[in-house]
């Protein structure tokens, strides 16, 4: 397993295997965080200390436990609340849950960098709005099965097939 | 088990979203090592995943990597020139750092210096509360002995004796409060002079038919008594009361020519 190897290298203190890492997931990092604290400054300083912290605390991971990539969303979205939920954060002037991930995408017209964006904007401008809630909440903000059936008023179950209908819709549209 | 309605589930997707509890986690990691196609299933899931999240991204982050090494003091990709964040030749961080720390430092001394001074405040603060708790400590015992006093002379039994000044000391007085009951006489000794060095004052009770002196002792500590208040015993069925000046020790009997006052009891029944 590719992955796995380049995660183990990486816990070695690889700083090679590091910096891949850090190509294949800070993008997808500093989206989750974008979406929770909503300013492009914090948002990079946050995504930034997310990896100094992985690359500090590597040796907590264990692929038993889960997807490297959800390990590090994990630390983003909890760097991201920590963050907004600290004295220095000021809430004023910044859109903090009035939009879903979707509308920051539709958003991106600016953003030279970004070649995959207009791509992605086609399509998520199709996800349905019920797939834009639940991928919301499981994915950007991490709530569990359960926080997610008590805040769309909908059973646990339905939760979790509605998820995998949802993500299947994004593959289709991604062809992954 | 039945891998395709496994993954019909939706148990994989919330596997990558990460809400899963530890024990299923490690569960579906087994499954993973076992079954190639539910591994590539959660490959596809996680990349949909990584996709999607990176879209949101509002800037690329390649350039960001540079500052991620400098704060962990690791250098990758050597030979790859990388844009640096500061110009080269203003390494004004480390300044900073190092001005940073030296404030911290004198902050610590100047802290470790206060320390030290509240401690020796609390050791005098301390101290001086001892000391006044002495002072009240004696003013409580001196008040008390007051009071006892005053109870003392407002007794109804007690008898005031005046003492005059007699003829080697005529401005001299002196009072003694008789109570017969206790056989316990107080003599207030405030008009009598500081006796000379190596003389004591004696004090004597007097029958007069005949006249009869019997010492009741002699006050040695004249001078050092603030108030001049002493307590003596008296079981005598006393006519008078007369103070000497004697050689310390006392005599057996008075020396009259230095007899400083005398006054007779007041004979009330």
């Amino acid at each position: 397993m590719q992955l796995e190897q380049l995660v183990s290298k990486f816990q070695d203190k690889d700083e090679k295997a590091f910096e891949t890492l850090y190509n294949m997931y800070s993008e997808s990092m500093l989206g989750v965080i974008y979406n929770i604290v909503r300013d492009h400054d914090i948002a990079q300083d946050v995504m930034q200390e997310v990896f100094i912290k992985a690359w500090h605390s590597a040796d907590s991971y264990s692929s038993k436990k889960g997807r490297f990539f959800t390990w590090l969303i994990n630390i983003s979205r909890n760097a991201a609340i920590d963050k907004i939920r600290s004295k220095s954060f000021k809430n004023a002037g910044k859109n903090l849950n009035s939009d879903y991930f979707v509308d920051i995408i539709q958003d991106h017209d600016s953003l030279e960098d970004k070649t995959d964006a207009i791509g992605i904007k086609k399509f998520v401008g199709k996800l349905k709005k019920k797939c834009i809630e639940v991928i919301e909440l499981l994915y950007f903000k991490g709530y569990t099965q359960k926080e997610a059936s008590e805040t769309l008023e909908m059973p646990i179950g339905t939760i979790k097939t509605r998820n995998r209908n949802c993500i299947n819709e994004l593959r289709l549209m991604l062809e992954v | 088990m039945d891998i395709k309605e496994y993954i019909e589930s939706g148990i994989l997707e919330l596997y990558v979203a990460g809400t899963l509890s530890e024990k299923e986690n490690q569960e579906i990691y087994a499954l993973l090592l076992k079954h190639p196609e539910l591994l590539d299933e959660v490959l596809k899931i996680e990349s949909a995943i990584v996709t999607l999240t990176a879209a949101v991204s509002p800037t690329d982050t390649k350039h960001l990597f540079q500052a991620v090494k400098e704060k962990l003091g690791i250098q990758t990709d050597k030979d790859t020139p990388v844009r640096p964040l500061h110009k080269p030749g203003t390494n004004w961080f480390s300044y900073v750092g190092w001005a940073a720390t030296l404030v911290i430092g004198l902050g610590l001394m100047w802290f470790v210096n206060q320390n030290n001074n509240l401690k020796d405040q609390i050791q005098t603060v301390e101290t001086d509360k001892e000391l006044l708790e002495v002072t009240l400590e004696k003013y409580s015992n001196d008040l008390t002995e007051t009071k006892q006093l005053i109870t003392f002379l407002r007794d109804k039994d007690i008898i005031a004796v005046p003492l005059a000044g007699q003829a080697v000391s005529p401005d001299s007085y002196a009072k003694a409060y008789w109570d017969k009951k206790t056989n316990t006489v107080v003599l207030d000794v405030q008009g009598l002079p500081e006796p000379p060095q190596g003389k004591v004052y004696q004090v004597w009770s007097l029958t007069l038919n005949p006249l009869t002196p019997t010492s009741l002792g002699t006050i040695d500590d004249f001078s050092t008594d603030d108030n001049k208040l002493f307590t003596i015993e008296n079981a005598n069925a006393s006519e008078a009361f007369g103070i000497t000046l004697e050689p310390a020790g006392g005599s057996e009997s008075p020396t009259l020519e230095q007899l400083y006052t005398l006054g007779a009891v007041e004979q009330t029944s």
